[in-house]
């Protein structure tokens, strides 16, 4: 079931449209990658989702009901730029955020306790949010929104400011969260992380949906007949009139072909032709990353 | 707990635990205080140096005994000296300075000269004047042949001082002093002025800081904005109700503390002397040959003055200056976090700043005219007008307002604040979630009419 919806959203701001009927579906428990270049409508769906303004028309839901007010308490947002006081304190700051999210100050401290010591931020309490380094305060910022356990997270460039360790510890946060039953809309340009993490995406592009669905079905719907052939030792593979050779690769005593096949052929034929070549050892459909996706079907559009 | 409580306490703690807060309540009453204070006990220590003046005539003895000494004062008449041999060597032999007289001096009245290595106090050039000028008054009187004329003389001297007296609508009269009125005037028109610009720029602030840092994202998700908006506008002005009855308290500790020194020990001599126009005492004593006997009168003064000033409404202005401090901040206030919210930084205020900014020097320059007529008709319009009445009608409250007037100023001001909130709350909303577009006044316009 579908967690969150979002059906035919429209909003235009004076004369720039910046949704047109955009529809989203995340199923409970998913991450959610909502993707599109600079200026696509993101943030605004994400303010939308928020409540921090109205769509102009089309329908919210959250657990199948229409999205209340109060509902934000069950909505964590980890803006893309950072939104802290400069001038306060982590921990008062922290606390404050918590607050304002409807958690008792007793609970609230509980639940900072554990979450300064689990990201081994305790150290920073009684520092000026000013004091911190850009990654450090992304830290802060992350645990002030997953504070109050919301079902639904909007995770906007999460990674952003972070060195490899600390991208990777919170990277196995959020599958954490979600593990314990969180689900996430994660809105990036990070495709790599997009190819690690997500469940399903939608692209969005000058107000409209270009691509909808699961990572794994769109990269395979974009693999185009491609595929990658591993054989033992050096191996000679000549192209012929059902497949051409893109690419050959000699490495560790292995041989990596890349081929592309001829429209719709049975891959038993290429397969049975390669096993004279050599020992195959592999047979993959080559899928195209998520990088290769977004730039052909931006492109493809302008 | 409501989430405007929980946003009001944040903006009250984070600002009261500032230093800067610290320092600023507890120095200015001290501040206030010193300007009163300093001025006056200058004044005494100078009156306190005694000083030895020789006193040198050119070939004529028309001047001798003139000048009365005081108590630090010395005027030491130099026979057959001249003035060239003095000229070098007067602060060695122990004088403050030297008087020449001319004798053309009935004739023209420059032509006298004091000579001292520093410049001489005020006081000491008066006594020098008035005991000479009367002296040669004197001397012209006695070329008519006036029998009698010491007597006569003796007998006009006079000397005179207006008490003003209010009689209040029953008839019952108190003390009043214009002076008091003016000083008060002056101060509460002068603390409205500050306390509404000064704590609505720190709104104004507060809503560019939390627009810049995006804080507005992370909390708008949780609370309204014109939840956060009013939280902090109410969480400022209690900061400036704190500050300011921090100070009326510290006023009255200190004002206390000065009643009960200053008026029951004997030190109050000087102190009042002082406090009481120093200059005119003194040439008073040197007129009538007497020293520091006539301090009764003078202590009479001052204890005058202090009472008049506790005959003023104190409960009426404090309570009509928290009024309108509360009303008139929260109407500024409003349009300044309407401005913050509208703009991207700081710099960018300036163009919307400026037609707030007018209304609020008019009303500092009509509270000021007050001071010297306060019933002129632009007071009265002034007082009444909702834009300027915060700081006019508490210039004009210590002359005494007729309570039809409060009410009506109190009445518009109160729907007039009501209004600007609910317009500055519709212009907050849109402006703090928009980024990097130029805001203009028609934008603005635009922004109020939005609907959702």
């Amino acid at each position: 079931m579908a967690l969150f919806e979002a059906n035919k959203i429209t909003k235009q701001y004076g004369s720039v449209l910046a949704l047109d009927k955009v529809s989203i579906s995340v199923p409970e428990q998913c991450i959610f990658g909502l993707l599109g270049p600079n200026g696509a409508g993101k943030t605004t769906l994400i303010r939308i989702i928020n409540q921090i303004t109205g769509p102009d028309s089309g329908e919210l839901f959250l657990n199948g009901k229409k999205l209340k007010p109060e509902d934000v308490l069950q909505i964590g947002y980890l803006p893309e730029e950072r939104g802290l006081y400069k001038k306060m304190k982590v921990g008062e700051q922290a606390l404050y955020f918590a607050q304002l999210k409807g958690l008792s100050k007793t609970e609230a401290m509980k639940r900072l306790k554990y979450w300064f010591r689990k990201l081994d931020i305790v150290d920073w309490w009684g520092k000026k949010v000013e004091e911190l380094s850009k990654g450090m305060q992304q830290k802060v910022q992350f645990v002030t929104t997953v504070l109050h356990e919301p079902k639904l997270l909007i995770f906007d460039e999460p990674f952003t400011g972070f060195d490899p360790v600390n991208t990777n510890l919170i990277k196995n946060e959020i599958l954490f969260l979600r593990e314990r039953g969180a689900t996430i809309i994660f809105s990036t340009h990070n495709m790599e992380s997009v190819e690690e993490l997500c469940d399903n995406i939608t692209l969005i592009d000058k107000a409209k949906t270009l691509l909808e669905g699961s990572v794994n079905e769109i990269r395979n719907q974009w693999a185009a007949n491609e595929y990658d052939i591993v054989f033992a030792g050096e191996v000679e593979l000549e192209g012929d009139s059902q497949y051409k050779i893109l690419n050959r690769q000699t490495e560790n005593d292995r041989s990596i072909i890349r081929l592309k096949t001829v429209a719709d052929i049975d891959t038993n034929d290429i397969l049975k032709s390669a096993v004279k070549s050599g020992k195959v050892i592999s047979f993959n459909p080559a899928l195209p990353s998520m990088n290769e996706i977004f730039i052909r079907v931006v492109e493809a559009r302008n | 707990m409501n989430k405007i409580s929980i946003i009001i306490k944040r903006e009250y703690v984070t600002r009261v635990r500032k230093k800067s807060f610290i320092i600023m309540t507890i120095l200015a009453p001290v501040l206030m205080a010193a300007i009163i204070i300093v001025p006056t006990v200058v004044m005494m220590n100078q009156d306190q140096d005694f000083k030895k003046i020789a006193v040198v005539e050119d070939n004529a003895d028309l001047f001798r005994g003139v000048i009365k000494n005081t108590k630090n004062l010395e005027f030491v008449y130099l026979e057959n000296k001249k003035i060239d041999d003095l000229k070098n060597s007067f602060e060695k032999e122990g004088y403050y300075g030297i008087l020449y007289i001319s004798p053309e001096i009935v004739n023209t009245p420059n032509a006298i000269q004091l000579l001292s290595k520093k410049q001489p106090p005020i006081g000491l050039l008066e006594h020098i004047e008035t005991s000479l000028e009367k002296e040669i008054e004197k001397q012209k009187l006695m070329t008519y042949n006036i029998a009698n004329l010491d007597e006569i003389m003796k007998n006009v001297e006079t000397k005179v001082s207006v008490q003003t007296k209010k009689i209040g609508d029953s008839g019952e009269v108190s003390e009043t002093s214009t002076g008091i009125a003016m000083a008060l005037a002056y101060l509460s028109g002068f603390l409205m002025y500050m306390l509404v610009f000064m704590f609505g720029s720190q709104v104004m602030r507060g809503v560019i800081e939390e627009k810049t840092s995006r804080v507005v994202e992370v909390i708008v998700s949780s609370v309204k904005p014109v939840q956060l908006m009013m939280g902090k506008i109410i969480g400022i002005a209690l900061v400036g109700l704190t500050q300011f009855l921090i100070w009326v308290f510290l006023t009255i500790a200190i004002t206390g503390v000065i009643k009960s020194t200053v008026l029951k020990k004997g030190n109050l001599t000087e102190v009042s002397q002082n406090m009481t126009k120093s200059l005119m005492t003194d040439e008073q004593q040197a007129a009538t040959g007497t020293q520091s006997v006539n301090t009764t009168p003078q202590m009479a003064e001052f204890s005058k003055l202090f009472n008049s000033a506790m005959n003023q409404q104190w409960g009426l202005i404090i309570l009509c200056f928290i009024f309108y401090f509360i009303t008139g901040y929260l109407l500024y206030a409003s349009v300044f976090a309407a401005i913050g919210s509208a703009v991207d930084n700081e710099t960018e205020t300036q163009q919307f700043m400026l037609p707030v900014t007018i209304p609020i020097i008019l009303a500092l320059m009509v509270a000021m005219g007050t001071m010297q007529n306060p019933e002129s008709s632009l007071s009265f319009w002034c007082s009444l007008i909702p834009l300027t009445s915060p700081i006019v009608m508490v210039a004009r409250l210590p002359f005494g307002v007729p309570y039809w007037q409060i009410a009506v100023s109190m009445a518009l001001m109160i729907i007039t604040f009501m209004a600007f909130v609910w317009m500055a709350a519709k212009i907050y909303r849109t402006g703090i979630l928009m980024y990097g577009k130029k805001t203009s006044w028609k934008e603005m316009w635009k922004w109020l009419r939005y609907s959702g």
